[in-house]
C-alpha cells in the first residue's frame, strides 16, 4: 500500500472513531451526569467547577427518596403493573397470533383488517371516552386501566402471528392426528418453539408498561399507587424544594431495573424492535 | 378431526362449499375463540371510544351532568384557537429541527458500525441505543438539570470555550432546541438499530463492487446505500413525525412549571394541548374535536410522506 493510501486509511478511521466516541460520549453524559448528582450533597448538585465524585459522596438522598417519597414502593408498584401487563398480552396475543397464523376461517381477511386498522389510531382519539369507561367501571386509581384494554392488541398479534406462520404445519397435523386438542397444541407444541418470540416481545411490553406516563397519569390520582414515572414528576410538586440530588437518586432508581434488564438480554432486546418495525 | 376444512393445510375442499358458511363458522369455532379476547377488548376499549368520541365533539359537557348538543361549535372554536395552532406549528418546526439530524445522523452510524473496519461494534451500539430503556420523565429531568442556565454542565463547558451562559429552558428557541436535545439523544440508538437491520439486508458485495469500481465512500453511500434504504428511512420518518406531534412526556418533564408548554407557547404540542382541554379543564368536547382534526392531520401527513416517496421510486 502506498504511503498516501494508507495515510488516507488512518485518517477516516480517526474521523470515524471520533464520531463513534463523540456520539457515545453524549449518550453517556446525561447518565453519568444523573449518577454524580444523586451521590452529593444538595448544596454541591451546582458547585462550580462541577466535580463527578464529590468527597463529600453519600447515599443519603437515596436514603431520603426512599424512606421520604416511599420510592420502593412506587417500583413496586410498577413492577406488578408491567409484570402483569406483559404475561396478559403474551398469553392472548401468541393466541390470537395462532388463531391467525395456522387457520383459515370465514371473515378471516376483514378481521385482521379491523385488526391492523386499531394501530393507526392515535391513542389521544379514544382517551376521553376511555377515562370515561373506567369511571363507570369505578376502576380510576386502580391498575386495571393500564392492564386490560391491551391484554390483547394488535401489535402483539401481528407480531407473533409472523412468527408461528414459520412453524411448519406438518408438525401440527401430526399432534392432531396423536389426538391433540387445538389448544393442546397451542400448548404443548406452538408455545415453546416461540419462546424466543414472547421473550423479544415481552421486554418490549415491560419497557413500555414501565415507562408509560400519558395514561397512568389520567388514571392514578392517590400517591402510594403511582408508578415511578408519576413519582419522579410528582416530586418538585412539594412547595419551595428543588433538591436535584433526590430527583436524581430517584431518576437512577428508575432506570437501573431496566438498564439491567436490557444489559442482560440486548440480543432479544433488538431483535424485538427490529422484527415489530421491520417487518411490520 | 384430523381433516378439518379450516386447517391450512387441509386439500382444497370444494365439500365445505356445500355445507354453506354456518358450518363452516361452527367448524371454525377454535381459532374465532382464540382471536376472540382481541375483538372483546377492541369492542369495549376501542370502537365504543371512538364512536363515542365522535358524538362528544359535537357536545359540550364536564363529564357531570347532562351532555349539551352543540352542533359544530367546537370545531368553529377550534379554527380561532390559537394555541392549537401554535401547537401544531411547534410540530412543524420541531419535525425541521431534529428529523433530519436524527435520520441522517442515525444512518451514518448505522453505515459506520456495519462497514466492518469499526472494533468494538457491541460497545458502540450499546452505549448509543441505551437512552432509549430510560423512562422519558427521568431523561427529562436530568436534561432540565444538565441545561440550567446559572451553574448547568452545560453552561459550565460552554463557559470553558468562553461562551456566555445560554438561557437553554427560558428562551422560546432555547427551548426547542433543548427539546431536541433530548429526543435525539433518547431516539438515536432506536433509530440507527432500525437502519442496521436495513442495512443487513443489502448484500455488502454491491457497495464492495462500487468501492473497487472507483466510486469513492461518500459516492457508495449515495447512489448505493441510500436508495436501497429509502423504505426503512421512509418508516423511520414516518414514525419521527407522528412522534414529533404527539410529544407529552417530554414536554412535562423538561417544562415542568409551563405544564410543558414552553416558554410563550414555544413547545406546545396538539397531544399536551388536548390533555389540558380534557383533563385540565375538563372540557371534552373541544378535547374531543382537536383529537378529530389533530387525527386526520396525521393521517394526511403520513399518506402524503408515503406517496412522495413511492413516487420516487417509480
Amino acid at each position: 500500500m502506498s504511503l498516501s493510501a494508507r495515510l488516507t486509511r488512518i485518517l477516516s478511521s480517526v474521523i470515524l472513531y471520533g464520531l463513534l466516541i463523540g456520539v457515545s460520549l453524549f449518550m453517556m453524559l446525561p447518565f453519568v451526569w444523573m449518577l454524580s448528582t444523586s451521590l452529593k450533597p444538595a448544596d454541591e448538585v451546582f458547585g462550580y467547577p462541577p466535580i463527578i465524585i464529590s468527597p463529600n459522596f453519600s447515599l443519603n438522598a437515596y436514603k431520603y427518596v426512599i424512606e421520604e417519597y416511599g420510592v420502593l414502593r412506587s417500583l413496586l408498584n410498577t413492577f406488578i403493573v408491567a409484570t402483569a401487563a406483559t404475561a396478559l398480552q403474551l398469553f392472548f396475543c401468541s393466541l390470537g397470533g395462532y388463531g391467525f397464523a395456522k387457520y383459515k376461517f370465514p371473515g378471516q381477511g376483514v378481521l385482521f383488517s379491523l385488526l391492523l386498522a386499531t394501530m393507526i389510531v392515535p391513542f389521544v382519539i379514544v382517551m376521553v371516552p376511555l377515562y370515561l369507561i373506567m369511571r363507570d367501571f369505578h376502576w380510576i386509581d386502580t391498575y386495571w386501566p393500564l392492564v386490560i384494554p391491551w391484554a390483547a392488541n394488535a401489535f402483539g398479534i401481528f407480531f407473533l402471528r409472523q412468527y408461528i406462520s414459520g412453524i411448519s404445519d406438518e408438525l401440527l397435523d401430526a399432534a392432531r392426528i396423536d389426538g391433540a386438542s387445538e389448544f393442546g397444541i397451542y400448548r404443548r407444541i406452538i408455545f415453546p418453539i416461540i419462546i424466543p418470540g414472547l421473550t423479544s416481545l415481552g421486554l418490549i411490553i415491560f419497557m413500555t408498561t414501565w415507562n408509560s406516563f400519558l395514561w397512568p397519569l389520567v388514571i392514578l390520582k392517590t400517591p402510594e399507587n403511582f408508578t415511578i414515572p408519576l413519582t419522579i414528576s410528582s416530586l418538585t410538586g412539594q412547595v419551595g424544594r428543588t433538591v436535584w440530588n433526590e430527583y436524581m437518586a430517584t431518576a437512577v432508581l428508575s432506570i437501573l431495573p431496566l438498564l439491567i434488564i436490557f444489559l442482560a438480554f440486548q440480543r432479544r432486546f433488538v431483535e424485538g424492535i427490529t422484527a415489530g418495525a421491520i417487518r411490520g | 378431526m384430523t381433516t378439518d376444512s379450516y386447517m391450512v393445510r387441509s386439500l382444497p375442499t370444494p365439500t365445505t362449499r356445500r355445507h354453506g358458511l354456518w358450518h363452516d363458522m361452527v367448524k371454525a369455532r377454535w381459532p374465532y375463540l382464540f382471536v376472540s379476547p382481541f375483538y372483546i377488548l377492541f369492542t369495549v376499549f376501542f370502537l365504543y371510544p371512538v364512536v363515542f368520541s365522535v358524538y362528544l365533539s359535537f357536545t359540550e359537557w364536564t363529564g357531570l351532568g347532562p351532555i349539551k348538543f352543540v352542533g359544530l361549535s367546537n370545531y368553529a372554536f377550534l379554527l380561532k384557537d390559537k394555541v392549537f395552532w401554535q401547537s401544531m406549528l411547534n410540530g412543524v418546526i420541531l419535525f425541521f429541527m431534529y428529523v433530519p439530524i436524527l435520520t441522517l445522523l442515525a444512518l451514518v452510524l448505522a453505515v459506520v458500525l456495519n462497514s466492518r473496519r469499526i472494533r468494538g461494534f457491541q460497545i458502540f451500539r450499546t452505549l448509543i441505543f441505551m437512552p432509549y430503556v430510560t423512562n422519558m420523565v427521568a431523561a427529562g429531568f436530568t436534561f432540565r438539570l444538565l441545561l440550567q442556565q446559572k451553574n448547568g454542565l452545560v453552561n459550565i463547558m460552554l463557559g470553558a470555550l468562553g461562551i456566555s451562559p445560554l438561557p437553554w429552558l427560558e428562551s422560546i428557541w432555547g427551548a426547542r432546541v433543548s427539546l431536541c436535545l433530548l429526543v435525539i439523544w433518547f431516539w438515536l440508538g432506536y433509530n440507527m438499530v432500525l437502519m442496521l437491520a436495513g442495512l443487513q439486508t443489502i448484500p455488502y458485495e454491491l457497495t464492495e463492487a462500487a468501492l473497487i469500481d472507483g466510486a469513492n465512500p461518500a459516492q457508495a453511500f449515495l447512489y448505493i446505500t441510500i436508495p436501497l434504504m429509502r423504505p426503512v428511512i421512509l418508516f423511520c420518518v414516518v414514525l419521527s413525525t407522528m412522534g414529533t406531534f404527539s410529544l407529552f412526556t417530554e414536554l412535562l418533564a423538561l417544562f415542568q412549571s409551563t405544564l410543558g408548554r414552553g416558554p410563550m407557547n414555544a413547545t406546545v404540542t396538539p397531544i399536551v394541548h388536548i390533555f389540558d382541554q380534557a383533563f385540565r379543564y375538563f372540557r371534552f368536547g373541544p378535547a374531543s374535536a382537536l383529537a378529530y382534526v389533530y387525527f386526520l392531520f396525521i393521517f394526511i401527513l403520513t399518506l402524503l410522506q408515503v406517496f412522495y416517496v413511492s413516487r420516487q421510486e417509480a
